[in-house]
Protein backbone atom coordinates (compact mmCIF):
# COMPACT_ATOMS: atom_id res chain seq x y z
CA UNK A 1 0.00 0.00 0.00
CA UNK A 2 1.54 3.36 -1.02
CA UNK A 3 2.21 5.57 1.93
CA UNK A 4 -0.38 8.27 2.78
CA UNK A 5 -0.07 11.83 1.18
CA UNK A 6 -1.66 13.11 3.71
CA UNK A 7 0.76 14.91 6.15
CA UNK A 8 1.81 16.87 3.65
CA UNK A 9 -1.12 18.41 2.36
CA UNK A 10 -2.10 18.88 5.80
CA UNK A 11 1.05 20.89 6.78
CA UNK A 12 0.33 22.67 3.68
CA UNK A 13 -3.21 23.37 5.26
CA UNK A 14 -2.07 24.01 8.61
CA UNK A 15 0.21 26.51 7.26
CA UNK A 16 -1.49 28.24 5.31
CA UNK A 17 -4.14 28.48 7.59
CA UNK A 18 -1.92 30.31 9.98
CA UNK A 19 -0.69 32.50 7.15
CA UNK A 20 -4.59 33.18 6.64
CA UNK A 21 -5.37 33.83 10.14
CA UNK A 22 -2.42 36.41 10.74
CA UNK A 23 -1.95 38.15 7.35
CA UNK A 24 -5.31 38.17 5.16
CA UNK A 25 -7.76 40.59 7.66
CA UNK A 26 -5.53 43.83 7.04
CA UNK A 27 -3.98 42.68 4.05
CA UNK A 28 -7.40 42.91 3.16
CA UNK A 29 -8.48 46.15 4.73
CA UNK A 30 -5.41 47.62 2.31
CA UNK A 31 -6.34 46.35 -1.12
CA UNK A 32 -10.37 46.85 0.03
CA UNK A 33 -11.21 49.22 2.19
CA UNK A 34 -8.29 51.78 1.77
CA UNK A 35 -8.74 52.26 -1.71
CA UNK A 36 -12.64 52.70 -1.05
CA UNK A 37 -12.09 55.20 1.83
CA UNK A 38 -9.84 57.43 -0.35
CA UNK A 39 -6.87 56.37 1.77
CA UNK A 40 -4.80 54.99 -0.85
CA UNK A 41 -4.89 55.31 -4.53
CA UNK A 42 -4.34 52.17 -7.45
CA UNK A 43 -1.72 53.42 -8.50
CA UNK A 44 -0.14 54.23 -5.06
CA UNK A 45 -0.72 50.00 -4.06
CA UNK A 46 0.46 49.27 -7.96
CA UNK A 47 3.98 50.89 -6.89
CA UNK A 48 3.91 49.73 -3.60
CA UNK A 49 3.73 46.16 -5.32
CA UNK A 50 6.14 47.20 -8.58
CA UNK A 51 9.30 47.95 -6.66
CA UNK A 52 9.84 46.60 -3.96
CA UNK A 53 11.48 42.66 -3.74
CA UNK A 54 10.14 42.14 -0.14
CA UNK A 55 6.17 43.00 -1.27
CA UNK A 56 6.63 40.65 -3.99
CA UNK A 57 7.86 37.92 -1.73
CA UNK A 58 5.16 38.61 1.00
CA UNK A 59 2.22 38.45 -1.96
CA UNK A 60 4.00 35.36 -3.14
CA UNK A 61 3.84 33.75 0.36
CA UNK A 62 0.03 35.33 0.58
CA UNK A 63 -0.83 33.43 -2.25
CA UNK A 64 0.72 29.73 -2.52
CA UNK A 65 -0.27 29.06 1.31
CA UNK A 66 -3.53 30.04 1.54
CA UNK A 67 -3.72 28.27 -1.92
CA UNK A 68 -3.40 25.09 -0.27
CA UNK A 69 -4.89 25.71 2.51
CA UNK A 70 -8.47 26.03 0.82
CA UNK A 71 -7.46 22.81 -1.29
CA UNK A 72 -7.32 20.37 1.43
CA UNK A 73 -9.98 22.04 3.51
CA UNK A 74 -12.18 22.29 0.57
CA UNK A 75 -12.16 18.62 -0.36
CA UNK A 76 -13.51 17.81 3.11
CA UNK A 77 -16.37 20.56 2.86
CA UNK A 78 -17.46 19.30 -0.87
CA UNK A 79 -17.75 15.64 0.84
CA UNK A 80 -19.67 17.26 4.14
CA UNK A 81 -22.15 18.95 1.75
CA UNK A 82 -22.89 15.77 0.47
CA UNK A 83 -21.26 15.16 -2.86
CA UNK A 84 -18.95 12.46 -1.67
CA UNK A 85 -18.37 10.97 -5.36
CA UNK A 86 -15.45 11.03 -7.63
CA UNK A 87 -12.84 11.89 -4.34
CA UNK A 88 -9.89 10.97 -6.06
CA UNK A 89 -10.54 13.56 -9.18
CA UNK A 90 -11.39 15.97 -6.70
CA UNK A 91 -8.16 15.75 -4.89
CA UNK A 92 -6.15 16.17 -8.32
CA UNK A 93 -8.19 19.23 -9.21
CA UNK A 94 -7.74 21.15 -5.50
CA UNK A 95 -4.90 20.07 -5.55
CA UNK A 96 -3.34 20.49 -9.32
CA UNK A 97 -5.24 24.36 -8.86
CA UNK A 98 -2.98 24.67 -5.75
CA UNK A 99 0.03 23.41 -7.40
CA UNK A 100 -0.75 25.93 -10.91
CA UNK A 101 -1.85 28.99 -9.09
CA UNK A 102 1.65 28.52 -7.24
CA UNK A 103 3.56 27.77 -9.92
CA UNK A 104 1.81 31.29 -12.03
CA UNK A 105 2.41 33.37 -8.85
CA UNK A 106 5.90 32.47 -9.22
CA UNK A 107 6.63 33.29 -12.36
CA UNK A 108 4.82 36.62 -12.55
CA UNK A 109 6.07 37.97 -9.61
CA UNK A 110 9.80 36.87 -11.09
CA UNK A 111 9.26 38.66 -14.29
CA UNK A 112 7.56 41.48 -13.29
CA UNK B 1 -10.29 -25.98 3.57
CA UNK B 2 -11.97 -23.53 2.13
CA UNK B 3 -11.90 -20.01 3.38
CA UNK B 4 -14.88 -18.72 5.20
CA UNK B 5 -16.66 -16.72 2.38
CA UNK B 6 -19.61 -14.48 3.70
CA UNK B 7 -23.58 -15.31 2.14
CA UNK B 8 -23.13 -11.79 0.82
CA UNK B 9 -20.52 -9.54 0.37
CA UNK B 10 -20.02 -7.13 3.18
CA UNK B 11 -21.23 -3.25 2.32
CA UNK B 12 -19.60 -0.05 3.32
CA UNK B 13 -22.44 0.92 4.69
CA UNK B 14 -23.17 4.97 4.51
CA UNK B 15 -25.85 6.96 6.51
CA UNK B 16 -27.85 9.03 3.67
CA UNK B 17 -27.50 12.50 5.20
CA UNK B 18 -29.85 15.18 3.84
CA UNK B 19 -28.67 17.86 1.77
CA UNK B 20 -29.10 19.77 4.21
CA UNK B 21 -27.89 18.65 7.33
CA UNK B 22 -25.95 21.85 8.94
CA UNK B 23 -28.63 24.41 9.05
CA UNK B 24 -30.25 21.85 11.38
CA UNK B 25 -28.22 23.07 14.42
CA UNK B 26 -26.24 26.19 15.74
CA UNK B 27 -23.49 24.02 16.08
CA UNK B 28 -23.63 22.39 12.76
CA UNK B 29 -24.22 25.36 11.17
CA UNK B 30 -20.88 27.54 12.54
CA UNK B 31 -19.29 24.45 11.36
CA UNK B 32 -19.96 24.56 7.93
CA UNK B 33 -19.12 28.40 8.25
CA UNK B 34 -15.84 27.54 9.66
CA UNK B 35 -15.23 25.27 6.94
CA UNK B 36 -16.63 27.73 3.91
CA UNK B 37 -13.66 30.32 5.58
CA UNK B 38 -11.83 28.46 2.98
CA UNK B 39 -13.37 29.48 0.23
CA UNK B 40 -12.67 33.62 0.69
CA UNK B 41 -9.30 32.44 2.01
CA UNK B 42 -8.43 30.74 -1.71
CA UNK B 43 -10.76 33.45 -3.01
CA UNK B 44 -8.42 36.01 -1.83
CA UNK B 45 -5.09 34.44 -2.86
CA UNK B 46 -6.83 33.95 -6.10
CA UNK B 47 -7.84 37.75 -6.00
CA UNK B 48 -4.47 38.65 -5.19
CA UNK B 49 -2.95 36.52 -8.20
CA UNK B 50 -5.13 38.28 -10.50
CA UNK B 51 -3.71 41.75 -9.06
CA UNK B 52 0.04 40.82 -9.54
CA UNK B 53 -1.10 39.32 -12.86
CA UNK B 54 -1.75 42.87 -13.91
CA UNK B 55 1.30 44.73 -12.70
CA UNK B 56 2.37 45.08 -16.18
CA UNK B 57 -0.59 47.01 -16.68
CA UNK B 58 -1.29 49.96 -14.69
CA UNK B 59 -4.94 50.55 -15.67
CA UNK B 60 -5.68 47.41 -15.54
CA UNK B 61 -4.71 46.48 -12.54
CA UNK B 62 -6.42 50.20 -11.46
CA UNK B 63 -9.94 48.54 -12.98
CA UNK B 64 -9.39 45.06 -11.16
CA UNK B 65 -9.05 46.80 -7.63
CA UNK B 66 -11.99 49.18 -8.45
CA UNK B 67 -14.14 46.94 -10.17
CA UNK B 68 -17.30 46.82 -7.98
CA UNK B 69 -16.73 42.97 -7.98
CA UNK B 70 -13.86 43.22 -6.23
CA UNK B 71 -15.30 45.36 -3.79
CA UNK B 72 -18.14 43.01 -3.10
CA UNK B 73 -15.65 40.03 -2.49
CA UNK B 74 -14.09 42.00 -0.04
CA UNK B 75 -17.13 43.16 2.12
CA UNK B 76 -18.04 39.51 2.00
CA UNK B 77 -14.61 38.02 2.39
CA UNK B 78 -14.27 40.32 5.88
CA UNK B 79 -15.97 38.51 7.81
CA UNK B 80 -15.43 35.22 6.45
CA UNK B 81 -11.68 35.94 7.07
CA UNK B 82 -12.28 36.99 10.72
CA UNK B 83 -13.87 34.07 11.09
CA UNK B 84 -11.21 31.93 10.17
CA UNK B 85 -8.78 33.87 12.20
CA UNK B 86 -11.13 33.52 14.96
CA UNK B 87 -11.60 29.65 14.59
CA UNK B 88 -7.84 29.07 14.35
CA UNK B 89 -6.56 30.88 17.04
CA UNK B 90 -9.13 29.29 19.33
CA UNK B 91 -8.38 25.63 17.81
CA UNK B 92 -4.45 26.19 18.35
CA UNK B 93 -4.60 25.06 22.36
CA UNK B 94 -5.54 21.90 21.25
CA UNK B 95 -3.44 21.39 18.52
CA UNK B 96 -0.29 23.12 20.60
CA UNK B 97 -0.14 21.51 24.15
CA UNK B 98 2.71 23.46 25.35
CA UNK B 99 3.94 22.34 28.84
CA UNK B 100 6.02 24.05 31.46
CA UNK B 101 7.81 21.44 33.83
CA UNK B 102 4.73 19.60 34.55
CA UNK B 103 2.45 22.07 34.37
CA UNK B 104 0.15 22.95 31.38
CA UNK B 105 0.16 26.12 30.16
CA UNK B 106 -3.73 27.34 30.26
CA UNK B 107 -5.02 26.77 26.66
CA UNK B 108 -6.57 30.43 27.17
CA UNK B 109 -2.59 32.19 27.21
CA UNK B 110 -1.63 30.40 24.35
CA UNK B 111 -5.15 31.58 22.53
CA UNK B 112 -4.48 34.97 24.03
CA UNK B 113 -0.95 34.84 22.62
CA UNK B 114 -2.02 34.42 19.08
CA UNK B 115 -4.72 36.80 19.65
CA UNK B 116 -2.39 39.70 21.07
CA UNK B 117 0.66 38.77 18.12
CA UNK B 118 -2.20 38.87 15.64
CA UNK B 119 -2.54 42.79 16.30
CA UNK B 120 0.47 43.48 16.53
CA UNK B 121 0.98 41.95 12.88
CA UNK B 122 -2.27 43.86 11.92
CA UNK B 123 -1.23 46.93 12.85
CA UNK B 124 2.59 46.88 11.56
CA UNK B 125 0.95 45.98 7.97
CA UNK B 126 -1.15 48.83 8.24
CA UNK B 127 1.42 51.32 9.51
CA UNK B 128 4.63 49.87 6.49
CA UNK B 129 1.92 50.37 3.96
CA UNK B 130 0.93 53.77 5.48
CA UNK B 131 5.02 55.22 6.04
CA UNK B 132 5.78 53.35 2.22
CA UNK B 133 3.12 54.89 0.36
CA UNK B 134 3.49 58.26 2.80
CA UNK B 135 7.54 58.24 1.58
CA UNK B 136 6.99 57.55 -2.41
Amino acid sequence: MARSKEPIWWSMFSAGGVIAAFLIPATLLITGFAPLAGYITAEQLHDLIDRSWLVKIYLFILIALPLFHWAHRFRFTVADLGLRGGAALQAILFYGAAIVGTICAAVILIRA
Amino acid sequence: MPRHQPATPAKQHIRPMPVGWWLKRTSYFLFMMRELTCVFVGGYALFLLMLVARIGEPDAFAALLEHPGSLVFHVLALPFVLYHTITWFNVTPKALVIYRGEEKVNPVIIAGANYVGWIVVSVALIWIAWIAIGSA
